[in-house]
């Protein structure tokens, strides 16, 4: 009996050991190790993310010129997914039965459970359609998004447009997930934050098939999507359809600006594209062809092509003599054609004879600017050269040239004014002088200086001697309103009483100047011309000005690329907006009859658009294939 | 004797007790395992817990009209009731329904019979009857044969069935014959055979091997003296290594391949919660999240939401550790403990050898399928599809061990009428 005693007692204890290892085994895994219950939420709870409506886009009048227009993802649970009859399906949302199984395997490979997404955007019709039979195929559903609409095509580079988010926002930026849309460029991408709203997410149970069990807690965790704020633009829909026509079949960019406010009123740049290209399930391939069009469409000219200011440069130079004191009203100099340095020319359009600062800008004399740039450079009070240029200099930018205004367009560049340590490279430390740069004076040289930048310029001569920083949004429903940066008033440092004799200037111009072709009648348009020597072809045509001269209302800048003279086609493009926007009809009929018709592409582009045309597309044909095999592959 | 007439009162109240409290408790947890919304009448019989309901109804009855059954029956019995589910096991082969890929089930109208549940009953029961035959020893040749033969025909023909893990449990009596004076190097042997065995699995053989023979060197110089001692030795270090062969022999050749993955899984070889891993994964991932009180009655995610599979059968015990947390799992855990203890308590107060015999084969068959199913939930045994005593659902399962419990009650109440 002892030793059964002995074997009941060895029994209980291996019974009692298993129960003892049982018991640490739970205290681990339960009180001790906390990453089950973090998996455990892993599983079972889902968070929906509820995308908010973008903010819409009205222009400066309230006509709404972007809106929301939903598309639906079709949506797949592979493992849900079961007898499905392909056939019909397919038929339905109008894919073969070899797509089926491609998406199908794709959706498979990424997750039996998860939703993933079979069709991106099913347009509404498709939708309609399948909505009604939807039912007949478990694993399937709709899940709806919006995409951008813009009723009438304009404006694209302003606008800008949306895409998914790649993986550099995402680290940066945890309000972002993949799969997520954000503004790509233009408005949509500097108002990203105003735009995009405030994403809403429910926690969900889920089963162990992903089916909804029910929210989480009664949704104590719950937020609902904010939609996002709307925009009232600056710009006048009327004159930025009226700049585009006027611009079509021509290269260039134009930016006209009210000088009282720094609002922007059009912004064109030729060529455009219709932004509902770029929208939905075409993006990727439309984006590609437009990406490899040799006029580069996508480019915005207005904000970031950079062009020698040609003779609308010679106005900043006056103001700048002015305030140096080296030149008044009555200065005179005396043209004979040219400014000769030595062996050196600078060639003028015609002999001017003697004449004064009003005449010399209403003429654009060459002669007489290169006297105003070198009285400038070369005054006494400098010791070397790179004094003088480095005072013209700093001078220069506070006109807004060389330097970014930090408008809310995100594209904008700064343009180009050389440095000294750019001549000093150029020609070496001290081999440089005033007549070693005297191109500057008329405009030349290396300076570069975008269509925003022209008009800005000239928002500070109506105003005689401050800007506003340019901006595209007037105001943001449920804001304060846009950013105080936008309503200072930005000061240059020549002082407002040197500005009316270079107005007076600029009205003879048009009046009896170089644009006198496109004098309007009962307006008084100040304006100057420009036309920028170009290495790679044609001169370009500019044209700068603001009207009225009392109280202007409009100021603008415009670059036609190899358009020739200023008065071409710059001053008639130009002139003809001002008229649309001050009066909003047109009294030469003729001229813009002539500016809608005329053709004004660049040679090169031309020839290469005929060598092009067969390539493209053969190009095009592949790109598509492409576009839409990376499509699949994300 | 006394009171003749009132069959409740000799029985053992703690098993009685343990036995309800267990059985509701596995009720509950069903019910909190499969529960959703749209099914919520606690009497649902579309549903696994409505069921349950009327299984646990069931097993109330047998339990009472084993106790009104007369004592003496039993032992007498034993035998016949044997033969009769050795012949229903062989009538499965023939007949049974493919669940699961194992052959287990014979189907008798709607109802579903599983007779490997039953067999361990008629099992113990004949083990019983024919250890405690007079003049029976243990050490005989021919008792352990034929004891061997008593345990070892219905596990083959479970085994044929393809039912390993029900087939397993067998190995359990091993206890009961060691009760009953099988040498205690049985257990030391098998022990280190298990040793062996994931050894086998873990170390490369050629280190094993190395390790084999270092102990038995070690072995040597303490023992040389004694040839006898030398001649063991030699024959543990061969046996030794015939069971790493074997071992590496059966798993390559003879187990199955879900058989193989998840002893891999569970010695950490293979990783694949996904696949092989998933139940394991997802059950302890259950358990673990319940914390130390639990999530609450019918607040449990893992299991409501089938992430854990068979949650109301083999993986019951996940639905107590996710709602219950340490706390319930101890409880269950210390309520098996005390109904084992008390087992072993009230069977080595019987008079009778049967009794005492039949009540250690209850322990012991109670003991290896909490070993086994707990041990898989929380990860520390294979995934073998055996069923929690008393939890799980499923009548087959709840309705053996009822009987298999309440044959011993009704014998430990009957115990002062034996003469012995």
């Amino acid at each position: 009996m002892n030793v059964s005693q002995g074997r009941s007692s060895v029994i209980l204890l291996i019974f009692f050991s298993v129960g003892f290892i049982f018991l640490i085994r739970l205290f681990t895994i339960q009180v001790i190790d906390d990453s089950y219950k973090a998996s455990a939420d892993d599983n079972a709870i889902r968070k929906v993310t509820e995308y908010p409506a973008r903010g819409l886009i009205y222009d400066r009048k309230g006509k709404l010129l972007v809106y929301n227009e939903p598309v639906y993802d079709l949506m797949i649970i592979p493992k849900q997914a079961k007898n499905t009859d392909t056939a019909q399906f397919c038929k339905l949302v109008r894919i073969t039965s070899s797509e089926y199984a491609d998406l199908f395997r794709k959706a498979k490979n990424y997750s039996q459970v998860k939703p993933s997404i079979f069709i991106k955007q099913l347009s509404v019709e498709t939708y309609g359609t399948l909505q009604e039979v939807l039912f007949k195929f478990p694993g399937f559903y709709v899940q709806p998004r919006t995409l951008r609409k813009y009723p009438d095509p304009m404006a694209a580079h302003l606008f800008g447009y949306i895409g998914e988010v790649d993986t550099n926002i995402t680290k940066k930026d945890p309000y972002y997930k993949e799969g997520d849309y954000i503004g790509k460029s233009g408005i949509e991408q500097s108002y990203e934050k105003v735009l995009r709203g405030k994403r809403g997410t429910r926690t969900m149970l889920v089963d162990v098939f992903n089916r909804e069990k029910g929210s989480f807690h009664e949704g104590k965790f719950d937020t609902s999507a904010v939609a996002g704020q709307n925009l009232t633009l600056s710009l006048d829909a009327t004159l930025q359809a009226y700049g585009e026509k006027l611009f079509q079949n021509k290269v260039g960019g134009v930016v006209a600006i009210d000088p009282s406010s720094g609002e922007i009123l059009a912004c064109v740049s030729s060529p455009g594209y219709d932004p509902n290209l770029l929208v939905g399930r075409m993006r990727t391939k439309n984006y590609a062809t437009l990406l490899f069009e040799p006029t580069k469409p996508l480019f915005n000219r207005a904000l970031m092509a950079y062009y020698p200011p040609g003779s609308t440069f010679k106005l900043i130079n006056d103001l700048i003599a002015e305030q140096e004191g080296v030149l008044f009203p009555n200065t005179a100099y005396y043209c004979d054609g040219g400014y000769h340095m030595g062996s050196q020319t600078v060639k003028c359009d015609a002999r001017h004879g003697s004449l004064t600062l009003q005449m010399a800008i209403a003429h654009s004399c060459n002669t007489y600017h290169c006297y105003v740039f070198r009285s400038t450079m070369d005054q006494k009070r400098f010791k070397t050269s790179e004094e003088g240029y480095l005072n013209w200099r700093n001078h220069v930018l506070t006109f807004g040239i060389g330097k970014r205004l930090f408008s809310d367009l995100p594209q904008e560049l700064k343009g180009n004014v050389p440095s000294v340590d750019y001549y000093d490279r150029y020609f070496g430390k001290g081999r440089w002088k005033s007549s070693t740069v005297v191109s500057l004076s008329i405009g030349q040289g290396e300076l570069g200086i975008t269509p925003l930048q022209m008009a800005n310029t000239m928002c500070i001569i109506a105003n005689k001697g401050y800007y506003y920083v340019p901006h595209i949004v007037k105001a943001i429903s449920d804001s304060a309103g846009i950013s105080p940066h936008f309503m200072e008033k930005q000061y240059t440092d020549v002082q407002a009483k040197y500005y009316d004799i270079v107005i007076d200037g600029m009205e003879s111009v048009v009046e009896s100047g170089t644009a006198a072709g496109s004098k309007i009648k009962d307006i008084v348009v100040c304006g100057k011309t420009g036309t920028a020597q170009n290495p790679h072809g044609r001169d370009h045509s500019l044209f700068v000005g603001f009207a009225p001269k009392e109280n202007p209302k409009i100021a603008i800048g415009i670059m036609v690329e190899n358009g020739g003279w200023g008065s071409d086609w710059g001053a008639p493009i130009a002139t003809l907006m001002i008229e649309k926007y001050l009066r909003d009809s047109i009294s030469r009929p003729e001229l813009e009859k002539r500016m809608f018709e005329g053709v004004v592409l660049p040679k090169i582009y031309m020839e290469e658009r005929l060598k092009e045309d067969k390539k493209k597309q053969e190009k095009k044909d592949s790109l598509a294939t492409k576009a839409i095999v990376a499509e699949r592959k994300k | 004797m006394r009171n003749q007439g009132g069959i409740l009162q000799n029985i053992d109240r703690w098993m009685v007790v343990i036995f309800l409290l267990l059985v509701a408790m596995g009720w509950v947890s069903i019910y909190a395992s499969v529960y959703n919304d749209e099914h919520q009448s606690i009497l649902d019989f579309s549903q696994n817990y409505g069921k349950q309901a009327i299984w646990i109804g069931g097993s109330l009855l047998i339990a009472l009209s084993i106790l009104i059954i007369d004592g003496k029956f039993f032992a007498a019995f034993s035998y016949p009731t044997y033969i009769i589910f050795i012949l229903l096991l062989l009538v499965v082969l023939v007949v049974a329904r493919d669940v699961k890929g194992a052959v287990s089930w014979i189907d008798i109208g709607s109802f579903k019979l599983q007779p490997s549940e039953f067999a361990k009953f008629a099992t113990n029961m004949a083990l019983a009857k024919f250890l405690s035959t007079l003049d029976i020893r243990m050490k005989d040749l021919k008792t352990k044969i034929v004891s061997l033969l008593i345990i070892g025909l219905p596990a083959v023909l479970i085994l044929l069935q393809n039912d390993t893990g029900s087939a397993l449990v067998y190995a359990a009596f091993v206890f009961v014959l060691y009760r009953e004076g099988l040498s205690g190097n049985i257990l030391i042997f098998g022990f280190l055979a298990a040793v062996l065995f994931v050894m086998t699995l873990l170390v490369p053989k050629i280190v094993l091997f190395s390790v084999i023979g270092g102990i038995g060197l070690v072995f040597y110089f303490f023992v040389r003296k004694k040839r006898q001692n030398i001649l063991i030795i030699a024959a543990g270090v061969l046996i030794a290594s015939a069971i790493v062969f074997s071992v590496d022999y059966a798993i390559n050749h003879v187990l199955q391949e879900h058989q193989r993955t998840r002893i891999n899984v569970l010695l950490g070889k293979e990783i694949d919660p996904k696949g092989a891993g998933y139940n394991v994964n997802q059950s302890k991932i259950a358990i673990g999240s319940g914390g130390v009180f639990g999530k609450g009655f019918l607040q449990g995610t893992q299991t409501k939401y089938d992430f854990v599979p068979e949650q109301s059968t083999d993986f019951i015990f996940c639905t107590v550790g996710e709602e219950w947390g340490f706390v319930g799992s101890f409880v269950v855990i210390g309520l098996f403990m005390i109904l084992l203890w008390r087992i072993i308590y009230v069977a080595e107060r019987q008079r009778s050898q049967y009794s005492r015999i039949y009540g250690y084969g209850v322990a012991c068959i109670l003991f290896f399928h909490l070993m086994v199913n707990i041990g898989m939930t929380v990860g520390l045994a294979p995934v073998i599809g055996i069923p929690l005593p008393f939890f799980s659902y499923g009548g087959s399962s709840l309705w053996s061990f009822t009987i298999l419990l309440f044959v011993f009650i009704k014998l430990d109440a009957y115990r002062l009428e034996i003469l012995r």
